[in-house]
């Protein structure tokens, strides 16, 4: 038999088992060390506890802020941070919205500005929000303040993690 | 399509010359296992070689997670390990590892004596071969300590103490070490950075002068 009636020469079977041979070595030995870095990327976001913020009865018609900690493992290292949430009634319906800014994450506050009474105002690009959180035309923010997560036990406003909106 | 990337760079840059100078060379029949089983002895080196790649990728990519200091050390080694999918293999290839490296190293080592190779003219080898294994033994001595836990200190205490124990220099030589006159803050992040930044340096070094002398001078000849 001639060389040429091989679909695959001794010498390109032999570079095709060195290479798969050795490419099998090398991916055994790199794939977990990869899988290892990535390992941050690829983690499931944990579920969140609802901390308790305020009572119902402290809540009226407009937003009020209300600060609180939330417990935040940071790899090996469990910490409180502090968080707000401006909260107020609608109705019997109780709304939590987070003060972060949609545009570039500044802290909004409400009725802070004369010009724009009754809005949330952000002091660094001033982006605006309605009472609902809708973010006003015209204003840097793209999009409605984030809402948390809520629950009423007991008379007991628990809040959760905050959920982003596309529209109010 | 391979291909055509490697024609393409070497078209410019004409690489075919340089990689054949250094990959391409004769392997004479009596370190060829294929003739002589019993040559598998001259694979030691290139296997100690081969564990020291995975040595120095796998701690790469360890600092990703570990802290030096002596409160966060322990627990993101414990976190790396525990926590972080796959950081058990990852760290137990650096653990493991360390240890086969020595073991590896004293097999070539040996083959090297037996065979006669550390003769004229490969004195010079043999003496970077030797610095080569003292550098490893100090990485393995600072990478000891790097998990905090009581096994690295006290492992780290007795050692610094054979340290002192040296005539003369040897109070001065336990304080260079420790960073000071307790094994605590000041040693762990010098541990570390002679383990990682130091002692890996001199080792590229040493291994590349063993590697161009060893294709310079050619492998030593039949026994």
């Amino acid at each position: 038999m001639s060389e040429k009636e091989h679909k695959v020469s001794r010498r390109q079977f032999l570079t095709y088992s060195l290479v798969g041979v050795g490419g099998f070595m090398a991916a055994s030995a790199i794939s977990p060390m990869v899988r290892f870095a990535l390992d941050p990327a690829l983690e499931a976001g944990g579920e969140s506890d609802y901390v308790a913020v305020t009572t119902v009865d402290q809540l009226s018609e407009e937003p009020q802020r209300f600060d609180f900690q939330v417990e935040v493992v940071d790899a090996w290292y469990t910490s409180n941070q502090p968080r707000s949430a401006w909260i107020y009634k609608e109705g019997d319906e109780i709304i939590a919205l987070s003060p972060q800014c949609t545009h570039l994450g500044c802290t909004v506050n409400w009725n802070a500005n004369e010009d724009h009474p009754n809005q949330f105002y952000c002091p660094c690009h001033d982006g605006r929000f309605e009472k609902s959180g809708q973010n006003v035309a015209n204003t840097p923010p793209t999009r409605p303040l984030d809402i948390y997560e809520m629950e009423v036990r007991d008379g007991t406003v628990y809040l959760g993690k905050t959920i982003e909106r596309k529209t109010v | 399509m391979l291909q055509k990337i490697y024609d393409w760079v070497d078209e410019r840059l004409d690489i075919t010359p340089m990689w054949r100078d250094i990959a391409d060379h004769e392997v004479p029949e009596h370190v060829n296992p294929a003739h002589h089983f019993s040559a598998f002895v001259y694979c030691f080196g290139g296997l100690t070689f081969f564990v020291v790649v995975i040595q120095i990728l796998s701690g790469m990519f360890l600092t990703m997670y570990y802290v030096p200091d002596i409160i966060n050390a322990y627990e993101s080694v414990y976190f790396l390990q525990h926590e972080v999918t796959h950081g058990v293999i990852v760290r137990g290839m650096h653990h493991w590892g360390a240890s086969l490296v020595i073991v590896m190293m004293f097999l070539h080592t040996l083959r090297v004596f037996f065979t006669g190779s550390y003769k004229k003219p490969r004195e010079l080898n043999w003496v970077v071969g030797v610095l080569i294994f003292f550098v490893m033994l100090g990485l393995g001595f600072t990478g000891y300590l790097l998990p905090w836990d009581m096994k690295a200190y006290f492992a780290t205490v007795v050692g610094l103490e054979i340290a002192e124990s040296a005539p003369v220099i040897g109070g001065f030589a336990k304080a260079l070490l420790a960073g000071g006159e307790i094994i605590g803050a000041q040693t762990l992040t010098r541990f570390f950075a002679i383990h990682v930044f130091f002692l890996p340096g001199a080792l590229l070094g040493l291994l590349g002068a063993h590697f161009y002398m060893i294709r310079k001078q050619g492998i030593s000849g039949p026994l």
